[in-house]
């Protein structure tokens, strides 16, 4: 169901997009639209998404967020939520990321699945997602809300892309079963630091299962994950805040490397 | 502290361990308790052990995350004895009332040793290469000290907080895992609880096991071949209660599971 109008909707794409594009805070849009349904923050999403269509841009895969039980216990939510990658969100493994592009950009350790068949929800489950997985590379997502501090509500980041604003992918592939993925280890090191460590679990109990839940989240509105599709999982550690000159390296249990250093 | 004094305070905790009571904080009452001092306190209250019956199997180390050393304000690990009374094996209950005070758990990368290992001079090759095969564990650290009001001090003289533990029964070759980032992955009563990886304790369990070697070196004590030591906890730790279940399991490794009574 929706509450606002289409105008409403095309006029809060357009905001938080130029929030993204031009790297400035806002105030939650919540603020604003305390009515504002589920449907309406997955509809500026999606106008967001469409605008980037729109003006040439590809969309080159998914992520899911808020995939920890302790996170969406905190965000008083019982569903994860999801956003796009658009084709410019993609940094080279060990590259320089600017960090004037962004606002308050933070780094989180994740794996990413790569389909071979299509997902289609309703009822999709974590069989379904090992059979259709083509692989598995590690993955580090940065996220930086347009929201001042972080601090948003569930439809809020939903809007928002869900925080969405670049990734990196390296390391080795792995067929899922090759991986133990409930306990496959990562170690984050920030300037040489180790700064967390985690293990797949920490992703809604499997890592495969937030795939899953993207696919049944995706049947709400009749789209599915088409084969091909890249999925980011969600973080396996808390995102951990960085700074200009700040340089990371994730270390994933049998799949290597992803690297990067924020300039 | 003179040597009556560290032989008393190594009683009153022999005495703490065998009837399930805590003692006040020894930094509250000997403030001039130096390290040294504390792991003297610590070698007597061994002795009084092993003279009532206990045999050494090996050793624990303690304090091996930054969070608890920042805690501690420490900058490096602490370690204690284990004795035979302090093992347990897969299906066995652990016995919490009547035995520990305050117990928490924690998941841990267990060591076995094939060869012994002298310091000072180890590194981490002398300790894989001394290694026969690496086992997942809980440990259950337990405080005679009263309400866990710890200096590192008093948790040094308290056998490094150790309580029990029960290791898991997949033994593999160190040199069949990454031991560095290795995940961890505990459940509570059927729930994930927390998640980890090797490099939560001082950045490899190796590193752990080859301090404790050199660290040992300077009292002249070897780790010997046989003996069982525990490399730290790579997850926060867990308070527990009879009728806890929990679960360990650690990629590349397996798991091991104990129920508390």
């Amino acid at each position: 169901m929706n509450n606002l109008t289409k105008q409403e909707i095309a006029g809060l794409a357009e905001h938080l997009e130029s929030a993204e594009l031009q790297a400035f805070e806002v105030t939650k849009i919540t603020d604003e639209y305390p009515d504002m349904t589920y449907r309406d923050a997955f509809d500026i999403q999606w106008e967001i998404r469409r605008r980037k269509e729109a003006r040439g841009h590809k969309i080159v895969g998914m992520k899911m967020g808020l995939t920890s039980w302790a996170k969406m216990a905190q965000m008083g939510v019982e569903q994860p939520c999801y956003g796009f990658l658009a084709d410019y969100f993609a940094v080279a493994d060990g590259a320089d990321i600017e960090h004037d592009k962004l606002i308050h950009p933070k780094i989180e350790a994740e794996l990413a699945f790569v389909t071979k068949e299509p997902l289609k929800g309703p009822g999709i489950h974590i069989a379904d997602v090992l059979r259709a997985t083509d692989f598995i590379m590690p993955a580090v997502e940065i996220i930086d809300s347009r929201y001042k501090d972080f601090k948003f509500d569930l439809k809020s980041v939903i809007a928002d892309n869900s925080s969405s604003t670049r990734f990196i992918s390296g390391g080795t592939m792995a067929k899922p079963s090759d991986l133990d993925l409930k306990n496959l280890g990562v170690v984050m090191e920030i300037n040489g630091e180790v700064v967390q460590t985690g293990a797949g679990a920490a992703v809604l109990g499997h890592p495969a299962s937030s795939v899953a839940m993207l696919a049944n989240m995706l049947a709400e509105r009749d789209e599915e994950i088409p084969a091909g599709t890249f999925i980011m999982i969600g973080a396996i550690t808390a995102a951990v805040q960085v700074n200009k000159g700040d340089n990371f390296c994730v270390r994933y249990q049998g799949l290597g490397t992803v690297s990067g250093k924020f300039v | 502290m003179n040597q009556s004094t560290i032989q008393l305070c190594g009683d009153e905790l022999f005495e703490a361990l065998q009837a399930s009571k805590s003692v006040a904080p020894f930094t509250e009452r000997y403030p001039e308790i130096t390290i040294d001092d504390a792991y003297h306190i610590s070698l007597r209250f061994l002795e009084r052990r092993v003279t009532a019956g206990a045999r050494v199997i090996g050793k624990k180390i303690g304090i091996t995350s930054k969070a608890v050393q920042q805690a501690l304000k420490v900058d490096q690990p602490d370690f204690g004895f284990l004795t035979d009374d302090m093992a347990f094996s897969q299906g066995e209950e652990m016995p919490i009332s009547g035995k520990l005070i305050a117990p928490k758990a924690e998941g841990e990368v267990a060591f076995v040793l094939e060869k012994d290992l002298l310091g000072p001079g180890i590194t981490n090759a002398d300790v894989l290469a001394a290694t026969a095969f690496v086992l997942p564990c809980f440990e259950v650290v337990d405080s005679r000290i009263e309400n866990w009001q710890i200096k590192i001090q008093d948790t040094i003289a308290d056998n490094a907080s150790c309580g029990l533990f029960i290791l898991g029964d997949k033994a593999v070759s160190p040199a069949d895992v990454d031991l560095s980032t290795c995940g961890m992955v505990v459940e509570k009563n059927g729930q994930l609880l927390s998640t980890g990886a090797g490099a939560a304790a001082l950045g490899s369990p190796v590193n752990c096991v080859t301090w404790l070697a050199n660290k040992l070196g300077e009292y002249g004590i070897p780790l010997k071949a046989g003996e069982v030591i525990l490399s730290g906890s790579l997850v926060p730790l867990e308070p527990v209660a009879p009728g806890d279940f929990m679960t360990v399991s650690i990629g590349g490794i397996g798991s091991a599971s104990v129920r508390f009574t």
